[in-house]
């Protein structure tokens, strides 16, 4: 049986005294789709980053394709490769074009020759209807093309996983489809994702699996349906009938 | 991006002719250049009245301002001045390089790389708490005294070379505020990338310090475009040294006066490109977040 894509295992985190992550399980499986929810500050973001290894967890294992990637020796930039993260706040080089920004992981970090990271570039870019802004600067686009060149910049390194950490969160409220659509995309390419949301129109639409967490745990997991319907709880309903409230939902 | 409230808002800003706030009306602003340009004419003349009519001023220009000596000493100190420029031409270049892999080094992250880390800290540190002259005496007589093997003895190539060491530490904290003034998400977007830290530094980090830290660059120019004249003590004849071997010999300071005209034709226009250049790079931020 083929271990599942993405496993941790009672991941703690803590800044200083203030604990992020506490005691966090979860399983991704092939293909699968988990959307984290829960408010600001619940360790969301925080929980990505760690798969990431852009933060050392404290305790705890994360595996990835059933190897602890966070096993003293573990190369980071050998795991990176294998899984792509996008910010909430774009985070393009602005100094770079578009067409630099995608290639220069591509072209240097996993030794992909120029001509052959352009072309793939390319048909990445006409995908996301962004072939026109090839060779524009990050500061002349939208922040719905910022953030759709930067999803094509994580998948021109051929990512196995991706990462996306309310990835909506900065853009206008016109802008947000368009970037909820690249996501709906991958998911029927059958990529395995984990994302971060606030949109739970969207979770309840994409998501295998959704995660609430509240105060740095898991408090409840499930298939959309359940968690969304008939949450058991209470924090989670209180959660929910929030945003209820607020018409997002 | 954040906004941030600046000074300039309210019309202060470096340019030489005053604050660059617009003027209401094309009338008015003629009206300003011309009151700006009557005031300095009388400015001018006042003064330069007051000091040619005092009763000191023979003596001054005989002793600083005579164009006799002038015509004499110039040729000896434009040879010096070259040899200047050559310096500071040739120590930049090597500065600017040197302490940029120094601020590199010293950027890096990780336990495994403290070892680097600290032996930069330590550079900086002491270099820094050295006097310039003390560091060129030390290597400009001291090292050439030694007569080793193979080591050059010239009293130039160490002069140089404490001058090339000194400014390496001071030039490499300037690179370092630029590094750390790039936003971390930039490093975490791409180390997420799959980059190495060396990677991230030079495709993503050092080409944004940079453009963040030109104007302190140059500035660091005008200071080191000066300070090569310190080689002097070490008996190379530059342009002071110049002026200096002229001035023992007939009692006469004109020659530093031609050294200080040719000091100023450089660092002026340097100093005025630095604002300039300041200047605009102020407004192009300013029209971008707008």
């Amino acid at each position: 049986m083929t271990p599942p894509k993405l496993e941790l295992r009672g991941v703690w985190k803590a800044f200083g005294d203030k604990e992020v992550l506490r005691d966090v399980d979860l399983t991704v499986d092939q293909h699968e789709v988990v959307c984290l929810i829960g408010s600001s500050g619940s360790g969301k973001s925080t929980m990505l980053k760690c798969v990431n290894l852009l933060f050392p967890i404290d305790e705890g294992a994360i595996l990835l394709d059933g190897a602890d990637i966070t096993a003293p020796g573990v190369n980071p930039n050998q795991v990176r490769e294998k899984m792509g993260i996008v910010f909430q706040a774009f985070n393009l080089f602005p100094h770079m074009t578009v067409l630099d920004n995608i290639t220069l992981s591509p072209r240097e970090v996993h030794g992909v020759g120029k001509a052959e990271a352009v072309e793939r570039a390319r048909d990445l870019l006409d995908r996301f209807g962004l072939t026109d802004k090839i060779d524009e600067y990050p500061d002349r686009l939208s922040g719905g093309q910022q953030q759709r060149v930067a999803v094509v910049r994580a998948l021109a390194t051929q990512p196995e996983l991706m990462l996306f950490d309310e990835v909506t969160s900065a853009l206008d409220p016109e802008l947000v489809a368009e970037v909820l659509n690249v996501i709906r995309g991958l998911k029927n390419d059958g990529m395995t994702m984990v994302i971060a949301t606030h949109e739970m129109g969207f979770a309840r639409d994409v998501a295998d699996q959704v995660c609430f967490l509240d105060a740095g745990r898991i408090l409840e997991h499930g298939p959309p349906e359940a968690i969304f319907s008939s949450p058991s709880e209470p924090r989670t309903q209180q959660f929910l009938q929030r945003i209820i409230d607020a018409g997002r939902l | 991006m954040s906004e941030q409230p600046s000074i300039d808002e309210f019309g202060g800003g470096p340019s030489l002719l005053g604050p660059p706030h617009a003027p209401r009306s094309r009338e008015e602003g003629t009206r300003g250049a011309l009151i700006a340009f009557a005031s300095t004419v009388i400015f001018v003349g006042v003064v330069l009245w007051a000091v040619l009519t005092s009763d000191a001023w023979p003596a001054v220009q005989r002793q600083f301002f005579s164009w006799d000596h002038f015509v004499d000493v110039f040729p000896d100190v434009l040879g010096g001045f070259w040899l200047d420029v050559k310096m500071f031409i040739v120590a930049e270049i090597i500065i600017l390089t040197l302490s940029l892999v120094i601020a590199m080094i010293r950027s890096l992250r990780g336990p495994a790389f403290f070892p680097l880390r600290a032996l930069a800290v330590l550079f900086i540190d002491m270099i820094r708490g050295i006097p310039v002259i003390l560091l060129i005496l030390l290597l400009g007589f001291g090292i050439p005294a030694l007569q080793l093997p193979g080591v050059p003895t010239s009293a130039l190539f160490w002069g140089l070379t404490a001058l090339i060491i000194s400014y390496s530490a001071y030039t490499a904290e300037v690179y370092r505020a630029g590094i750390e003034s790039v936003h971390e998400s930039q490093r975490m977007s791409a180390r997420s990338l799959g980059l190495t830290q060396i990677q991230a530094l030079r495709y993503v980090l050092v080409p944004q310090a940079i453009k963040n830290v030109i104007p302190a660059l140059l500035n660091g120019f005008v200071s080191l475009q000066k300070d090569v004249a310190l080689v002097l003590v070490l008996g190379i004849r530059e342009a002071v040294r110049e002026a200096d071997i002229y001035a023992a010999k007939t009692f006469n300071y004109t020659g530093y006066i031609a050294a200080t005209l040719l000091f100023l034709a450089v660092s002026i226009p340097v100093a005025r490109f630095t604002d300039w250049y300041t200047d605009r790079d102020r407004r192009r931020k300013q029209s971008m977040s707008a």
